[in-house]
């Protein structure tokens, strides 16, 4: 393995220890991260209920309140971290390091996986156990891709959001609040995204959770293909597109935007 | 190869900043000017100069942290806004003060976390980690979160985290601040020792004199971002050895009159006071000894008596002070805005 390779490894482990510490060592969490999240889903499943809604509804429900972690940790434990790490001194030791930030960036999200992945597993199996939800599992492999090049092209971003912290600071966790609500309004997490009308859910298919979600969905529940937005192969593709447009835009967005704040000396608080 | 570890020409940076959110005019704070350094390898360098004079500043630069509005520098040999990320391979710093790490992980855990972002395997981190941890008497501390750590120990920590890639240059920021004396006694060994390896070059920034005197093979003292002089701290400290240097303390108040009073004796070349509770210490530079006789006179005249009158050897505050008027526990931003410009949009 190449010394550029090892260093990128071993610097993003570094990273997300803390996390994976944090996770063992603060098991409160576990009621936070898990727990409460089943509380909103429920609240769905019985408002579709009521409406007499059809039954995929419930199965998109539980795959759109699994998914809602992994863009809260991307936004919270990856773009805004960089917020956090200046002010407690660390983000200049990330950059006095020869550790590529892309690799600190990717250790954070890594390290907050353990979290997450609990907090979808839980909601799917709730969702399976308490509301009877059947899913298909003829797709899995397909599954898995999709659910891969979700999060390539998920946490691509998230690095591009994180370049803006490293300008911003404190302004950009207005940025952070404006990411969450409305995301989960127009990424369709509790519904499915074709019911936006085509355009707003085309402007909606930039946020890679919408069209890794829709994809999902159709490959978990096969017999409602008529909510599907665009066809699995076509969504797919275009997640490929944005985590390839992502990451290489963080990529040269971080570089530039560290080169900005050099200049305007914000990488640390002190001006002295 | 470059023969200097660490090199500066002409390096200035300005920061700007509106005094009031909106305001029309933009305030310059020059926090380097015209700075010219030449560091040698395997030197033990000393930034000597009062808290707001630019040390922090130089070294931000000279880390990469901090661009320069104008001039340059290098690394190494390496330029400081082109050659960053190699710099970054060839160095490390310890800041007095730091706060950094994660109070839920161990001192172990958070020193093999810094060691994984220099890519060192965690055989080569731990054997390290527990070397330097013995050498400022942490060992027992390793497994304390470090969260439940004293300001201190944290402070000894920061100092392991700076040593553990074992750079080839070192920047050493205050970081005896907040140590006991015998730990900064360690930490000051520690140094000296690290940098008598080949090739091994410290830059370190302090406000404590004895430090500098007692550790440093060059010392540049800076103010207000510029730099009044560099030499060894003998060679400094001869350029006063034709004056007499006096510490006096009188018991009163000295009022602004007295004071210039002071100041206008002839022979009277520098002087700082400090007001106690009812005493004032005295630092005296004098051209001779015979002026001390008008001094004492100048100020037991409104009553005040001499307490104590003490002639002693130059040392680099009184080089500090020779050179620049005030000492060094003064902190620069509380003098003045001399340093201070305004710039209309």
């Amino acid at each position: 393995m190449s010394a550029g390779v090892t260093l990128f490894l071993r610097t993003m482990m570094g990273r997300a220890y803390p996390r994976i510490v944090g996770s063992v060592r603060q098991t409160s969490g576990f009621f936070w991260e898990t727990v409460l999240p089943i509380l909103s889903v429920t609240a769905f499943v019985f408002v579709y209920r009521a409406l007499n809604a059809p039954e995929a509804y419930i199965g998109f429900v539980i795959i759109g309140g699994a998914m809602t972690a992994f863009w809260a940790n991307m936004l919270w434990s990856m773009a805004a971290q960089l917020y956090w790490d200046k002010e407690a001194g660390n983000l200049a030791l990330y950059i006095l390091a020869p550790g590529p930030l892309m690799a600190i960036l990717l250790g954070m999200a890594v390290g907050g996986m353990l979290w997450t992945l609990t907090r979808a597993v839980v909601i799917f199996i709730a969702g399976v156990l308490l509301f009877g939800v059947q899913f298909s599992s003829a797709n899995l492999g397909l599954l898995a891709l999709t659910f891969l090049l979700t999060m390539a092209a998920l946490y691509g971003l998230g690095m591009l959001f994180a370049s803006l912290f490293l300008m911003f600071g404190r302004e950009a966790w207005h940025l952070t609040n404006l990411f969450q609500e409305p995301v989960y309004l127009l990424s369709g997490f509790y519904f499915p995204v074709k019911a936006l009308g085509p355009w707003l859910a085309a402007a909606a298919s930039l946020i890679p959770l919408t069209l890794g979600l829709d994809a999902m969905r159709q490959l978990l529940f096969p017999a409602h293909p008529l909510y599907g937005f665009l066809s699995v192969p076509v969504e797919l593709g275009v997640l490929t597109l944005l985590a390839a447009v992502f990451i290489l835009g963080a990529r040269l967005a971080l570089d530039r935007m560290e080169m900005r704040a050099r200049q305007e000396g914000r990488l640390t608080e002190s001006r002295s | 190869m470059d023969d200097f570890a660490i090199r500066t020409e002409h390096l200035t940076r300005l920061y700007k900043y509106r005094p009031v959110r909106g305001a029309k005019t933009q305030r310059i704070i020059e926090a380097l000017v015209d700075v010219n350094l030449e560091v040698r390898r395997g030197e033990l360098f000393g930034l000597l100069g009062p808290n707001g004079a630019g040390k922090t500043t130089l070294i931000k630069i000279l880390t990469t942290l901090l661009a320069p509005t104008s001039g340059r520098a290098w690394v190494d040999g390496l330029d400081v806004v082109r050659d960053y990320r190699r710099i970054r391979e060839r160095i490390n710093m310890v800041a007095g003060g730091e706060s950094t790490g994660y109070g839920l992980l161990t001192v172990r855990e958070n020193l093999w976390m810094f060691a994984q972002f220099y890519g060192l395997d965690s055989r080569t981190a731990y054997r390290r980690i527990d070397a330097l941890l013995a050498v400022v008497g942490l060992s027992d501390q390793a497994h304390t979160k470090v969260s439940n750590l004293s300001t201190g120990m944290r402070q000894k920590m920061n100092f392991v985290r700076g040593f553990i890639s074992d750079p080839q240059i070192i920047f050493l920021d205050e970081p005896t601040l907040g140590l006991d004396v015998g730990a900064a006694r360690d930490v000051r060994r520690y140094i000296k020792e690290w940098t008598a390896r080949p090739d091994k070059t410290t830059l370190l920034t302090t406000h404590y004199m004895v430090e500098a005197d007692e550790l440093c093979d060059r010392v540049a003292i800076i103010d207000r971002g510029r730099v009044l002089a560099c030499d060894t701290p003998a060679a400094l400290k001869r350029q006063l050895q034709r004056e007499a240097i006096f510490d006096l303390q009188v018991s009163g108040f000295l009022s602004p009159a007295r004071r210039e009073q002071l100041a206008g004796l002839a022979g009277v070349q520098k002087f700082t006071a400090t007001q106690h509770d009812g005493t004032v210490d005295l630092r005296l530079i004098l051209a001779d000894e015979s002026v001390i006789g008008p001094v004492v006179t100048t100020l037991t005249g409104d009553g005040a008596s001499i307490l104590e009158l003490r002639k002693r050897e130059p040392t680099l505050e009184d080089v500090f002070v020779a050179l620049v008027g005030r000492g060094l526990a003064e902190d620069t931003r509380q003098v003045g805005d001399i340093h201070l410009s305004e710039e209309r949009e």
